[in-house]
């Protein structure tokens, strides 16, 4: 499975977990560029003779897969809510209509009464209206961190695996190191340069803590295309070296870069909520987000724990719904479960 | 075998040389440099050149390099100014890393002693309610967020129920004698078996909080790779041959089964120890979590660094004494 089977390196484990997602980027292969194309062992498999590409058929088992239709319809719920969350919320997020019933010393919390289901929070905003409208910012950072992370990873494994040689050699030595730092420790590492917190570097912290793990997945499916025949052929034509990184490898190389873009948004909106909760997070609560709630929550978990609650169970909702289908993709592309 | 290990030591230089550089990069990068950070906002012109020439730092970067990675050789990361002020930060270290060790230690105890086990019976009664179920649990247990898990496990079991003590690595009036700054391992040395059992009452719910990642992923490694090995050819060999259902599992299917699951723990490490930073925050549990946890807040920037690099050196050390392991055990990969 490894492309260098002789030098082992540190934290080898790590990476042939990364590279064997990779290893799957040659068998979507088929499915974008011929087809028709199957690998010799897929080949026994089909039944009825009809040539079918992989793509087609992993859509054709994810259909009638629960666990991807369950995380779907959780995903589609989560993006509806982020859309429309702040229409359907009953109170504007900053309005205070509870302050009233804020006692310092002792009830800093409203509980829940007739038009405020979920009571409010410490400072009289409607904890429903909060969660409501929270689901917004909770995508935008999780996307926006995926895809910071999916764009350096782009960059870097790309240049590794294209160019090769010393540029290879310099880039795989840094996203070692970056692996060798546990991620939120990294992301710690990173939002504590930053002068003041706030929604940017979270977003930062946590994208670049992604960037080793998408840098080796495109390096190792380069690497494994390079030897491939499209490649060849696409060379014996005369096609440009860019235009065969661009329009031969990079697409082919997307199959597990979208499972791995799937799963890191779980990973990326739970670890917001871990900066939040270590004070990192964004201090500005204007706009609501889960991690940002659930972070800011602490200060009352104790005798208030419904206040950690509910913004913890969309986030586990979310995350769950996110690596149910992160899972189920990566089942589904995987030459070796077709079974 | 012994080549195999210079290799991995050699490989591992180069990767704490690159952390050392980028970790002193990152210092220099720290809002307002060092200098303000030592001094604060408010320092004099004056005094800031001072301190600026007393640490060097009026000198070319690459000699700032060299002093630094000297400093960092020998353990002199410089003050604490925070979290034990005036303390020397590699101390700060090494007081708080035996109570980490602890949490750390029954943590992946936990999660092996449950999740391999789990594992295998699951993969062999396959998509029976034992198998989904407990597959459904580890997805949610990777999706649960640790200091969350942390907060309700404190909530029931220390604050309703209360079962186990709600913080802190022992309680403050047991007078116990300390010897190795284990505090379970020093009561057992000591005869104290009630400090033992104190100390070992107040690591089940952080513990317990941190296992939920390395057991949800040992968990489902530990039932991918069986399931694979079940369907080798010499498992049905092995059957043909009419060997016992006893020696199979234990010597063609768990033997094989577990290589993949021995690289997984040391991989958990890192979870372990990112896990650790929030959990031990919420039980006030003195280990390295909790001291990296207030460094944030109080921006103690020496203490920061020594726990981050001591993080990532961990984390690699564990990793080279579980691929020396896997070299062991599996002598393919010595061969290749």
């Amino acid at each position: 499975m490894t492309p260098s089977p002789d030098r082992r390196r540190f934290g080898d484990s790590k990476k042939d977990r990364i590279d064997a997602l990779a290893q799957t980027a040659g068998s979507t292969a088929g499915g974008a560029q011929g087809g028709t194309v199957m690998t010799v062992a897929d080949a026994g498999r089909v039944s009825g003779g009809e040539g079918q590409s992989l793509i087609a058929s992993a859509w054709k088992r994810l259909r009638r897969n629960p666990v991807f239709l369950t995380g779907a319809a959780i995903t589609f719920v989560f993006i509806v809510l982020a859309i429309i969350g702040p229409w359907i919320a009953p109170y504007d997020p900053v309005a205070q209509p509870l302050l009233s019933q804020v006692r310092r010393q002792t009830n800093p919390v409203p509980g829940p009464q007739p038009g405020f289901p979920l009571g409010g929070d410490d400072v009289g905003r409607d904890l429903l209206s909060r969660l409501l409208v929270g689901g917004r910012q909770t995508l935008i950072v999780g996307v926006l961190a995926t895809l910071g992370g999916l764009f350096g990873g782009l960059t870097l494994g790309t240049l590794a695996g294209a160019i090769g040689g010393w540029v290879d050699s310099l880039v795989m030595r840094i996203v070692d190191v970056m692996l060798s730092i546990p991620g939120l420790i990294l992301a710690v590492s990173i939002a504590a340069i930053a002068a003041s917190p706030s929604q940017t570097t979270v977003i930062i912290a946590i994208a670049v803590v992604q960037i080793p793990i998408f840098a080796r997945l495109l390096r190792g499916s380069m690497l494994a295309q390079r030897a491939s025949d499209h490649v060849l052929a696409a060379r014996a034509l005369g096609v440009k070296p860019h235009a065969i990184v661009f329009r031969h490898m990079l697409p082919n190389s997307l199959g597990p870069v979208i499972v791995q873009a799937t799963l890191v948004l779980a990973t990326a909106i739970i670890e917001a909520a871990g900066l939040s909760f270590l004070g990192l997070g964004n201090p500005d609560d204007r706009q609501p987000e889960w991690g940002q709630m659930l972070g800011q929550a602490q200060n009352y978990v104790s005798d208030y724990p419904h206040l950690a609650i509910y913004p913890a169970l969309c986030i586990i909702v979310v995350a769950l719904g996110f690596t149910l289908m992160g899972e189920s993709l990566r089942e589904a592309l995987d030459p070796k479960s077709r079974r | 075998m012994l080549r195999f290990i210079v290799r991995r030591l050699i490989q591992m230089a180069g990767v704490v040389v690159v952390l050392s550089l980028l970790l002193f990069l990152w210092f220099k990068a720290l809002p307002g440099g060092t200098v303000s950070a030592m001094l604060g906002e408010r320092a004099t012109p004056e005094r800031r050149r001072e301190l600026e020439q007393a640490l060097g730092l009026d000198q070319p970067l690459w000699v700032q390099y060299w002093n630094y990675i000297k400093r960092v050789a020998t353990g002199n990361f410089g003050p604490s100014n925070g979290v034990l002020p005036g303390r020397d930060a590699f101390e700060v270290f090494l007081s708080r890393f035996p109570a980490t060790i602890e949490l750390a230690t029954l943590a992946i105890l936990i999660a092996v002693l449950i999740g391999i086990p789990l594992g295998y019976f699951a993969a062999r009664r396959r998509d029976s309610w034992i198998d989904n179920l407990s597959v459904m649990g580890s997805l949610v247990g990777v999706a649960v967020p640790v200091f969350f898990l942390a907060f309700m496990l404190k909530h029931w079991f220390a604050v309703e129920l209360n079962w186990l003590p709600v913080s802190g690595r022992q309680d403050p009036t047991m007078d116990a004698t300390r010897v190795t700054g284990f505090f379970v391992l020093d009561g057992i040395l000591t005869q104290e078996w009630d400090a033992a059992w104190d100390a070992l009452k107040h690591l089940i719910l952080p513990a317990l909080a941190l296992a939920s990642i390395p057991f949800a992923v040992i968990f489902r490694i530990t039932r991918a790779s069986v399931l694979d090995v079940v369907e080798e050819d010499y498992v049905r060999t092995a059957n043909a041959k009419g060997l016992t259902s006893r020696i199979i599992r234990g010597r063609h299917i768990l033997r094989n089964a577990l290589l993949p699951v021995v690289t997984t723990i040391g991989l958990q490490t890192g979870a372990l120890l990112a896990g650790a930073v929030l959990t031990e925050r919420v039980f006030s549990y003195t280990g390295i979590g909790q001291a990296l946890a207030i460094a944030i807040e109080v921006k103690d920037y020496p203490v920061l660094q020594v726990l981050i690099m001591a993080a990532a050196a961990v984390y690699v050390v564990v990793n080279l004494l579980v691929d020396i392991t896997y070299a062991i055990i599996d002598p393919r990969i010595r061969t290749r």
